[in-house]
């Protein structure tokens, strides 16, 4: 589902966030990305969801080369892509409701299957009590379940998360972590990056580890 | 297949008119600031067509004057009545020659004593240095101008005529100015608009300033830049239109207090001129001006901003 085959990424100020980067994540895998902070993990990320690209090397998502991809392409590629965030990065103006059925309305659904799905959605992450609400009366665990529920609410094959515990204590950390849990129990590809090696080890995962750009050593390489 | 475009062309206005009713409500939410643009949007608006309608009621004035032109023959000293009743005869039947006239030199003198005001003085003279005068109507209004003016050679050419003279020449030159005047708003409407452009440009810059984060989340989610663009392209159309609006109301409200002072002045003149308003034309082109400059101003401000927004 996702591909990368000796990835570089440099920035302007010669930094090398990624070198020689190469692995792969199955169809309805679920993994963590793991690392020191600097590591390199958000750099992935944002390669994934097209925010940057690749110096070097190829990166694969869903069978499509992400460097042959035109800019004016990136937007219906990234609605293959749920994207969960640390600071959540919800709309303060605009209810829970409208926050969840943002990327349904840019897609163009009618209204009475934006409703539908956005309660469906909502429901899942236990919130759909709170739908008239403004993000900014919920807690930060809540907060984090809107950003979810609108990362999923189009149903997309790939979920990517940055951190999305960052803020959180352990127990609502946990909770979102059995959150993603089910969605990839029907069939999404679900892809973690944390640096809370507590709360991720004692999940039955592949861990990808990265050390300055690299794979940490001590992993297999697909 | 066909039922499925027509549902699709449905589903797309539908969402069009869901934007434009957003975009209105964003405005209504900022009552304040969105009144200052629409009044400055109006007031640039207001100020060249205001001095259109002015401009369209001076020409209607000079084109009633139109009607009354007339050339005036002033003739030789020393011709005998009998001469000029045939000369008088004879202009008649020309083309183009509608009315005559024909005052004697004496009349010519008493008019004159009574109009300047200079009675013993005039008395003084010796004999009567004013002339006969036959005053000629041309046989239509309007006619063009190269007409009159061959007309007006032909009866200099005749020799019972001293001076042949268009008695409008003043109109002529009320006309050139008034062309003058009209090139003059054009270019004050012209660079009014291009300000009207800026200002809403601005507004538009300002408002994808404050929505910068709110850009880059659609962008993350999968919004292409046309949807992000709708939005800001509805705004300036809401501005334009209501700044439109706004000029219409304060050209009417302009308009209505200076009606009544310039029909006073109409009436010492004894004339029966009342100002055209113009109101219908203006409620038609105020909205639709400020319309296209409202597109137009936010699509440059898009144009220049929004794609400059990318997550990082």
């Amino acid at each position: 589902m996702i591909q990368f085959t000796d990835v570089y990424k440099r920035y302007a100020n010669r930094h090398e966030a990624l070198s020689g980067l190469s692995f792969e994540l199955q169809k309805g895998e679920m993994a963590f990305l793991t690392g020191h902070s600097g590591a390199g993990k958000s750099t992935l990320l944002k390669l994934i969801a097209l925010i940057e690209r690749s110096t070097h090397g190829q990166v694969f998502v869903n069978d499509q080369n992400l460097s042959r991809l035109s800019k004016s392409m990136i937007p219906y590629y990234r609605r293959q892509i749920g994207l969960v965030f640390q600071d959540h990065n919800l709309l303060h103006d605009r209810t829970v409701f409208d926050n969840v059925a943002l990327p349904l309305v840019i897609e163009g659904e009618n209204h009475r299957e934006i409703g539908r799905r956005v309660r469906a959605s909502l429901d899942k992450v236990g919130l759909l009590s709170k739908e008239r609400q403004l993000p900014i009366a919920l807690s930060g665990g809540e907060q984090q379940r809107v950003g979810i529920a609108r990362a999923v609410v189009s149903r997309p094959p790939i979920l990517l998360a940055d951190e999305p515990t960052g803020n959180l204590d352990p127990d609502l950390s946990r909770d979102i972590m059995q959150l993603f849990e089910q969605f990839n129990q029907v069939g999404v590809t679900v892809f973690i990056a944390t640096h809370d090696l507590e709360l991720v080890k004692a999940m039955p995962y592949r861990h990808i580890a990265l050390e300055g750009g690299r794979l940490a050593p001590g992993q297999t390489q697909p | 297949m066909k039922k499925r475009f027509s549902l699709n062309v449905k589903s797309y206005l539908l969402r069009h008119l869901q934007v434009m009713l957003f975009s209105l409500g964003r405005l209504w939410r900022q009552p304040f600031s969105s009144l200052m643009t629409v009044a400055v949007i109006g007031f640039a608006l207001a100020l060249p067509a205001g001095l259109f309608v002015l401009l369209q009621n001076v020409n209607h004035v000079s084109g009633e004057w139109d009607d009354a032109s007339q050339i005036s023959l002033f003739l030789e000293q020393d011709l005998s009545e009998k001469q000029i009743q045939r000369l008088q005869k004879k202009i008649v039947t020309w083309p183009n020659v509608g009315d005559v006239n024909y005052q004697t030199a004496a009349q010519s003198l008493d008019e004159f004593r009574t109009l300047s005001g200079l009675g013993s003085l005039l008395d003084s003279l010796p004999d009567n240095p004013l002339p006969a005068v036959i005053t000629l109507f041309p046989a239509e209004n309007n006619l063009p101008d190269d007409v009159i003016q061959s007309l007006l050679h032909d009866l200099s050419a005749l020799p019972e005529v001293a001076q042949a003279q268009l008695d409008m020449a003043w109109l002529q030159r009320l006309r050139s100015i008034n062309k003058l005047l009209e090139r003059g708003i054009s270019l004050l409407g012209l660079l009014l608009s291009l300000s009207v452009l800026l200002v809403i440009g601005n507004t538009i810059r300002l408002s994808i300033l404050n929505r910068q984060s709110e850009i880059k989340v659609m962008k993350l989610v999968g919004a292409t830049d046309r949807f992000i663009r709708r939005p800001f392209l509805y705004t300036g159309f809401w501005y334009g239109f209501i700044g439109g609006l706004f000029a219409w109301g304060t050209l009417l409200l302009v308009l209505s207090l200076l009606s009544q002072p310039i029909q006073n002045l109409a009436s010492l003149y004894g004339s029966e001129f009342s100002l055209q308003w113009f109101a219908g034309l203006l409620f038609f082109y105020l909205p639709l001006v400020g319309i296209f400059l409202g597109i137009f101003g936010a699509w440059l401000a898009v144009g220049r901003h929004l794609y400059a927004i990318e997550p990082n």
